[in-house]
């Protein structure tokens, strides 16, 4: 398998690989991050596509298979900061599950480097910012994920 | 097959600038189920708003879709449009290229920003084919409110609710209401007698016909959500029955018995039959059981053969009362750091180290040496008094981290009636900083050290000790550079401020969350300050961390607003987001009920046609439940779904990525 990597990684420098990256993010401070970094006029890597949901507590570990299934490279998931959730403890059921899972997911054939698991409060635009650049430009290295292609009906 | 309109939004050149409008209308008119597209300069004016009410009835639309700025921004506006035009609201989904794309891809051919915004819309529109109408939660209000302590930010709102004609239960754990306050002899910067401006407003409430007092009272448990919370009030037994009790005083009289007064902090001695103070509401005694010999082993019993209405009852129980309340205002106050963490500064072992509050009773007219300043040990006026300040305060290895806030004040306070009461007595102050922010704050700590002659040292004590009848204090003088040493007559220590004892279990029955302080979270603590997490309980005080009175006042009515508000309308519409029980698959395993954060699911059983239970199923309670979803991802059958963020939702949203 780390053979297939490094044949793709060569795909990468050509530059004409570009990732999609699902994102799922809480309502009340991801989103709003991602939105304070439009009204700031930020620039990102534009890989990646938002799901919200009101809670990061709200993401069933499924959610995440079905997106890499999907033909997501990178899937990443981002909610408030522990003790600062607006439903005062979904992201520590979050965390939890994701710990749960995670252990998983090697089971499942995806590589762990195409997770990212992050907090970023209403007012981090700009840890908004380099998170995407950072998981972009990682899933980037790691080239297409290609487990999953053709699983689909 | 769905009707669903797609509008694009150029946002001026907001979006325009990197987004090629008309090519994501083109595209999405390909997509299955989109019978009308088009793009606007701006969707969120008046005839932008118009253009989508037209196209909804014109095309008979059953979902509508805008792909414009965030929905933080104008979902409502879009929403209340679609209705306008006889669409259900939650058909109208908002695709957000602005905030998160056009504003964030600066690419200028407009290939990016285009592809993304295709994207973002064709998700979206998968998703919206999966929504349903969803109606309004109309939540009936019980409109009475319960506020919960009475000192003078819970007298105040009490006040302030019964004067917009709503029926208020007050509870006070203590016999009397009036909480801390009713023990200062002044207060900061105007000096007017505590009690005499407190005093009052206790009689208000005592006489309000609108409020209820439970004194010696707690709350015992907390059932039920915004608008219908059904609250166990456990009534102390005072073994006085209040009804009937003329307040004529004749057994606190007669009584021989006497135990330390909590009241006056320990400074003098109450009768065991007492009122806790002269001024006290409702103005009935009340038996300390553990000291009454009556009660303990039947002897005694004199207060009972000198009442006149009979109305002592040294059987009677604590009893529990049962009521319905719309709102819950939590207004139980703060409590001051046991003296006994500060042995340091010689408390406990030295006498004439005293605290601020119990300065505070030396000082009032109605205290136990009547406002006179006379030391515990042998009741000589002091000739100096060193005040400490920061005895606990932003000392986070020995007291905690945050600044009690007022302390500064009273001290300054302090030192002015010390040196008012006490002709040529030297009032000395350690202090850290002075922190005297507020109206007229800084004027009344000036006028303390330049007019009233206080001496401000800064630095802090090291070392206190008793020689020769003195109170030796050893201390750091940083602005001199020196060591100072001051045999004083009395040391007052300005004691932190920190919650009361059993915050933390009024929290978990309320459902409310507190810091590591135990102090009562605010909803958001600037522009949510006097609201709580759990929608219809509402917070005044310093149950939320240190304040001074006006604050404390200014919160209770702000929090009364809030109730009036909230019952202004018989019934309460609120956001159909909640979670729904599937009742054919769910299988009671309750992991729901565990991951709730708002105990917002109940068991509900399932009777056969004889009555009998066949099954229980966990039920979503609207009231309560506020849309977080938890108990969805946690939910192992399948069971439970979150409307508005349904399962097919989510996964429509993900198929079209």
């Amino acid at each position: 398998m780390s053979g297939q990597i490094e044949h793709k990684m060569e795909e990468t420098v050509s530059g004409a690989f570009e990732p999609k990256i699902m994102a799922f993010v809480c309502n009340w401070c991801t989103y709003a991050g991602a939105d304070l970094a439009g009204t700031s006029r930020m620039e990102y890597r534009p890989n990646v596509r938002i799901v919200k949901l009101p809670c990061t507590g709200r993401i069933d570990p499924l959610f995440i298979i079905k997106a890499f299934e999907n033909g997501a490279d990178g899937v990443l998931v981002s909610g408030c900061h522990p003790g600062d959730c607006h439903y005062t403890t979904g992201n520590y059921h979050a965390r939890r599950r994701w710990i749960g899972f995670k252990s998983l997911l090697e089971f499942t054939g995806i590589d762990m480097r195409r997770l990212h698991f992050s907090w970023v409060s209403a007012s981090e635009a700009i840890k908004w910012v380099d998170l995407i650049n950072n998981v972009t430009d990682e899933v980037k290295r790691l080239g297409p994920f290609m487990e999953y292609k053709g699983l689909k009906p | 097959m769905p009707r669903i309109g797609v509008f694009v939004c150029q946002c001026g050149n907001n979006i325009a600038a990197t987004v090629d409008t008309k090519k994501v209308t083109e595209e999405m008119a390909a997509l299955p189920g989109v019978v009308y597209t088009c793009d606007y300069k701006f969707m969120c004016s008046s005839p932008g708003q118009e253009m989508l009410r037209q196209a909804i009835k014109d095309n008979r639309l059953d979902g509508v879709i805008v792909s414009a700025c965030s929905p933080h921004m104008h979902e409502k506006t879009f929403r209340k449009a679609s209705e306008a035009a006889g669409l259900n609201p939650y058909q109208c989904e908002i695709t957000n290229i602005r905030e998160q794309c056009s504003w964030v891809h600066h690419d200028e051919t407009k290939a990016t920003g285009t592809a993304k915004s295709i994207d973002l819309t064709r998700m979206t529109i998968e998703r919206l084919k999966k929504n349903s109408p969803l109606k309004k939660i109309k939540i009936p209000v019980k409109k009475r409110a319960l506020v919960i302590g009475g000192g003078v930010a819970g007298i105040q709102a009490a006040l302030d609710i019964a004067d917009g004609g709503i029926d208020v239960a007050l509870v006070e754990r203590e016999p009397s209401i009036g909480g801390n306050m009713a023990r200062l002899s002044e207060t900061f910067p105007t000096m007017d007698c505590s009690q005499c401006i407190m005093t009052p407003k206790m009689v208000e409430a005592e006489l309000n016909e609108r409020i209820t007092l439970y004194t010696y009272s707690e709350v015992e448990k907390v059932d039920g959500y915004i608008g219908n919370f059904t609250v166990q009030i456990r009534r102390k037994a005072r073994y006085v029955d209040e009804d009937k009790c003329t307040g004529c005083g004749e057994c606190v009289e007669k009584c021989p018995f006497k135990a330390e007064s909590e009241f006056e902090l320990k400074l003098s001695k109450r009768k065991v039959i007492y009122t806790p103070f002269p001024q006290a509401v409702p103005n009935v005694p009340v038996i300390d059981a553990k000291n009454c010999p009556k009660i303990q082993k039947d002897k005694c019993g004199a207060c009972a053969l000198v009442c006149g209405p009979k109305c002592i009852d040294f059987k009677q129980e604590d009893k529990i009362v049962t009521e319905e309340f719309g709102a819950i205002v939590v207004a139980t106050g703060y409590d001051l750091m046991p003296n006994e963490h500060f042995g340091e500064y010689g408390y406990g072992r030295i006498k004439d180290v005293i605290s601020g509050m119990q300065f505070e009773r030396l000082a009032s007219a109605s205290g136990p040496t009547g406002g006179e300043i006379r030391r515990p040990s042998d009741g000589k006026t002091p000739k100096s008094v060193v005040f400490i300040q920061c005895a606990g305060s932003r000392d986070e290895k020995k007291g905690v981290s945050y600044c009690s806030k007022i302390c500064c004040m009273y001290t300054a306070k302090h030192t002015m009636l010390y040196s008012h009461k006490v002709h040529g007595g030297k009032p000395y102050v350690f202090y850290m900083d002075i922190r005297s922010g507020g109206k007229r704050y800084e004027e009344f700590v000036r006028k303390a050290i330049e007019a009233d002659g206080a001496m401000y040292l800064r630095g802090r004590v090291s070392r206190v000790y008793e020689k020769g009848g003195k109170v030796i204090v050893q201390g750091a003088d940083t602005l001199s550079a020196s060591q100072v040493e001051i045999e004083a007559d009395m040391v007052v220590l300005a004691t932190a401020l920190v919650s009361r004892p059993g915050a933390d279990t009024l929290a978990q029955k309320l459902g409310i969350g507190y810091d590591k302080h135990k102090f009562y979270n605010e909803y958001h603590p600037k522009l949510r300050p006097v609201e709580t997490v759990t929608a219809g309980i509402y917070l005044a005080g310093t149950c939320m961390g240190p304040m001074d009175i006006p604050e404390s006042v200014a919160q209770g009515s702000a929090v009364a607003s809030k109730v009036q508000a909230l019952f202004s309308a018989s019934e309460m519409a609120r956001e159909p987001i909640t979670s729904v029980v599937n009742k054919a698959t769910c299988n009671a395993c309750w992991d729901c009920v565990t991951a709730c954060p708002y105990t917002a699911i109940e068991k509900e059983s399932v009777k056969n046609r004889q009555g009998e239970v066949v099954r229980l199923l966990a039920k979503v309670n609207d009231g309560l439940c506020q849309g977080c979803g938890v108990c969805v991802a946690a939910c192992r059958s399948k069971s439970i779904d979150l409307k508005g963020y349904t399962d097919e939702q989510v996964y429509a949203a993900i198929n079209a990525f």
